[in-house]
């Protein structure tokens, strides 16, 4: 994205807050803007509202981002000045000279005490809450009936999302008055109309590219600093660019997770889940947006892949003098997995029985979908019993125990722990649209244009097969193209791993159209009815209907439609929208846990992940593996943290434990498919569901081979701290 | 300004340079070789991995001024016209990349681990890259790319 060469372009540096919370008593550019070429622009300069929240239901309205901070600064981070300069050097020079006069305000970081409302961060919205979720009333019943039930906490702690590519972004004004956005972007339809909508522009005044883009991970939605650089562009008439440095990156671009989640789970002795409860405590950062509204997701996916008769949820997000809360790989479901799967090893240690044998005991049967949950969600297909089953055989699960029976009745101090989850999770959430569009080339090749855009996803590869198929073209010969708001009429983009459930299906159902239209010229070329009129798809030719010596390639049709000026007839769009997707697996990972220093070692973990139907193994394995890699970091590793006072502890790659290829093992991961009625592909998601798999099971393993020292519960991540401590209050 | 002279991907090239000016910045910005990708600011993640005279070094904590007189390679440098690198090929075999931020430094700090060890263990080659980070892939399949590439004789 850095990449792209922009004459005479202004280089944006931003002055962020080194402070949690404080007012904002004065700021003197004087100093820096004595160095030659540099202006410095505050929120005196601009006459803009302010930045969402977005328009999720019940978010709290009063909690809106100044473009820059007015007045106030809210986290480590938050915008306080731009140092334009001619190029990043200059600007990282002049910005060390603006001198911020700070007022220090007290700052509240942990999300219960910002509950209690005695700091606030907004005083006139006159409290911390930004969302609830669910209801607070309680059923004095709901237990009624279970003999054991078990309660814990899983707090899904903070993460940082860590793309390797930080954000960029560059913005120039045409001749036209047109601003064209450069963005280091997963959707570039939406941040035209957020962009348009925030600086007052027609949306047709305003073109987004996404250029190739270096990993996303649900972070890279459009945020201030992107409104910020074009509004610079159209402002100083100049084209104007921002890349973030790590450092910068960490406390600016939006975290994830933060989520507490206290559980209460009932059932019968012999094993039958009743009643499950589960109190969520969402941390919003300063200022809320999509992470505040994230608890829905946790809701919605709480019964995890079990039959419970009865569930309460309620949730609070609040705002916290920290980095906004927003998407990151999982997004709320990970929270819901964590937690059901933590409280139903809870409930089989207190019933002295099997994880496994609890889990099959549970399963919602594979003959009853579509399944509706208390919850809502409507599972469109699964056999989770069959997930865990194959993840059981792969792993060797019988004879792990053995081996662990063997080591704990020899007592070193390295023990074996075998972890299980068996999780479902939710693709497309909330049923959106994806548009698709083919075209044959002049050379009988074809074009897909997507609304969906790839960040190292590989739609290139996988929306090129599907149209391919579709056509009867070899795949090299199908290109797509992606993230230029002037060349692709609409799109959604990417987030949710929705991109081949509806962008993929998108693609598919507009090459059948191109396919039909295509008959129709080929009987006009031939002499015959469009009825009549077959594709041959191992060929790539058009014939007569048992005649395939009367036909036409797709070269030969595109070069005659060319000279007659009919090209255009090769031409489809599509747009597909459809229900969610529920893709389900079965993981299970096996640690040696130094019981001594509390060293937790991945010795392995097996990933039986269902996506439906794959279009493309290799790459839907490399989602998995890259999956797994993360639901692992949050299990043994990353936590971003703060101290009392706001400050990040963790604000660069050497202080956030980001694990390298020495920290993990290889991964075994294990095909199943169960196609999804809901789309032609069959297909449903696959992008975060080894995140969402992974973490429990490690979690569950290492809390597993602490077992015969008392241990019901570590908290996560589950490092050689985290496990130390728990052995010692377990020995206390 | 301090002149240098070094030779970059076999061309010799001669600058003035800031004395503060980092390798990365002086190959990105002054010479345009833009797959040197900078993705930390604490030498921590690898992504701006070169070889000077045929070593690993991450070019975000060299400057520029070091590396006068040196040979420097890219990742610029390493195809042949269409033909990959063999490293660079097992990488694409492997699908060992998928966003591609890290890649060029996965390739460079390969190169440099198989001259050193041309038949490196599983546990060896994921030691050795513990200085490049990737968010995508996992790992797997870069562990997979290595091993590949080493059977192949890179």
């Amino acid at each position: 994205m850095e990449n792209l060469p922009l004459e005479g372009a202004l280089t944006a540096t931003f002055v962020r807050s080194l402070l949690a919370h404080a007012h904002i008593a004065g700021i003197d550019a004087t100093a820096a803007e004595a160095l030659p070429n540099v202006q410095v622009i505050t929120a005196a300069d601009m006459d803009l509202g302010v930045f969402g929240p977005p328009p999720f239901p019940g978010l709290n309205a009063g909690m809106g981002r100044p473009l820059l901070a007015v007045d106030r600064v809210r986290f480590v981070g938050d915008i306080i000045a731009i140092v334009i300069s001619d190029d990043r050097a200059a600007g990282v020079d002049a910005a060390e000279l603006v001198a911020v006069d700070y007022d220090p305000l007290p700052a509240v970081v942990n999300p219960r005490e910002a509950a209690q409302d005695e700091v606030l961060l907004f005083p006139e919205a006159g409290t911390n809450l930004a969302a609830r979720t669910g209801s607070p009333e309680h059923d004095e019943k709901l237990f009624d009936g279970c003999d054991v039930v078990v309660s814990g906490t899983l707090v899904s702690q903070r993460m940082a999302p860590c793309p390797l590519e930080p954000r960029s972004a560059a913005a120039e004004v045409g001749p036209d008055g047109r601003v064209t956005a450069w963005l280091s972007t997963q959707t570039p339809h939406q941040d035209r109309m957020v962009l348009a909508g925030t600086l007052g522009l027609d949306p047709a005044q305003v073109r987004v590219v996404g250029p190739d883009v270096g990993g996303g991970f649900g972070a890279k939605m459009l945020n201030v600093e992107e409104v910020l650089v074009v509004w610079l562009a159209r402002r100083l008439g100049r084209p104007v660019r921002w890349t973030e440095t790590r450092s910068e990156s960490m406390v600016a671009l939006p975290h994830g997770r933060a989520q507490r989640l206290d559980f209460t789970l009932g059932g019968t002795k012999d094993g039958k889940v009743l009643a499950y409860r589960l109190e969520s405590l969402q941390d919003a950062g300063a200022y809320p947006v999509l992470g505040a509204f994230l608890p829905n997701l946790t809701a919605l996916m709480a019964s995890g892949v079990y039959a419970i008769p009865r569930i309460e949820f309620e949730g609070r997000s609040v705002a916290t003098n920290t980095t906004p809360i927003s998407a990151f790989r999982g997004a709320g479901r990970p929270e819901a997995s964590q937690a059901i799967e933590r409280a139903l090893d809870v409930f089989a240690a207190e019933l002295g029985m099997d994880p496994a044998e609890v889990r099959r005991r549970n399963f919602i049967p594979k003959d009853a979908f579509p399944h509706t949950t208390v919850t809502h969600a409507v599972y469109d297909s699964g056999d989770y019993e069959g997930a865990l089953e194959l993840a059981l055989r792969s792993v060797g699960y019988d004879e792990l125990r053995d081996e662990q029976r063997r080591r704990r009745e020899q007592g070193g101090a390295t023990q074996l722990g075998i972890g299980i989850s068996t999780y479902v999770e939710i693709t497309n959430g909330i049923d959106e649209t994806e548009f698709g569009e083919v075209e044959i080339t002049p050379d009988g090749g074809a074009i897909v244009r997507t609304g969906s855009f790839s960040h190292g996803q590989g739609h290139e590869t996988t929306f090129a097969m599907i149209a391919a198929e579709r056509l009867g073209l070899p795949v090299e010969k199908v290109t797509v193209h992606k993230g230029d708001t002037d060349e692709i009429a609409k799109g959604t983009g990417t987030y949710g791993s929705k991109s081949t459930q509806i962008g993929g299906t998108a693609a598919r159902l507009a090459a059948d159209d191109v396919v039909e239209q295509a008959k129709k010229l080929v009987a006009d070329y031939l002499e015959a009815s469009p009825a009549d009129i077959v594709l041959d798809p191992a060929a790539g030719r058009l014939h007569v209907a048992g005649d395939p010596s009367i036909a036409l390639s797709w070269a030969d049709l595109a070069a005659r439609a060319s000279a007659d000026e009919r090209l255009g007839e090769l031409k489809a769009e599509h747009e597909f929208r459809a229900a969610a997707t529920f893709p389900f697996g079965a993981h299970v990972a096996v640690v040696e846990v130094d019981t001594e220093t509390g060293r937790v070692e991945l010795l392995r973990l097996v990933a039986v992940d269902d996506a439906g139907t794959l279009i493309n193994p290799l790459i839907a394995e490399g989602q998995v593996h890259g999956g797994v890699a993360t639901g692992v970091a949050q299990a043994l590793y990353e936590n971003f943290v703060y101290d009392d006072d706001g400050n990040p502890l963790t604000d660069t790659f050497v202080g956030y434990a980001f694990p390298s290829a020495a920290d993990l093992p290889s991964w075994e991961a294990v095909e199943m498919e169960t196609p999804t009625p809901l789309n032609a592909l069959g297909a449903k998601g696959i992008g975060e569901s080894g995140t969402i798999g992974a973490t429990p099971a490690v979690h569950n393993a290492v809390v597993d081979a602490l077992a015969p020292f008392g241990v019901r519960n570590v908290d996560l991540p589950a490092n050689g701290e985290n496990v130390w401590r728990a052995l010692q209050e377990a020995k206390a | 300004m301090t002149r240098i002279a070094l030779t970059v991907n076999g061309s010799l090239c001669e600058a003035d340079v800031e004395p503060r000016q980092l390798l990365a910045y002086f190959l990105r910005d002054q010479l345009g070789l833009k797959g040197t990708n900078v993705g930390c600011d604490t030498t921590s993640c690898g992504a701006c991995t070169v070889l000077l005279d045929g070593e690993s070094v991450k070019s975000c904590t060299v400057f520029a001024v070091q590396a006068d007189g040196c040979e420097v390679t890219t990742v610029e440098g390493l195809a042949q016209g269409d033909e990959l690198h063999p490293v660079q090929q097992a990488f694409h075999e492997q699908h060992a990349l998928q966003c591609g931020y890290c890649t060029p430094g996965f390739v460079l700090a390969t190169i440099s681990l198989l001259k050193e060890n041309p038949n490196p263990s599983e546990v060896e080659i994921r030691d050795a890259l513990e200085g490049n980070l990737c968010r995508c892939t996992g790992y797997h399949n870069i562990v997979q790319a290595v091993q590949a590439a080493a059977r192949a004789g890179a």
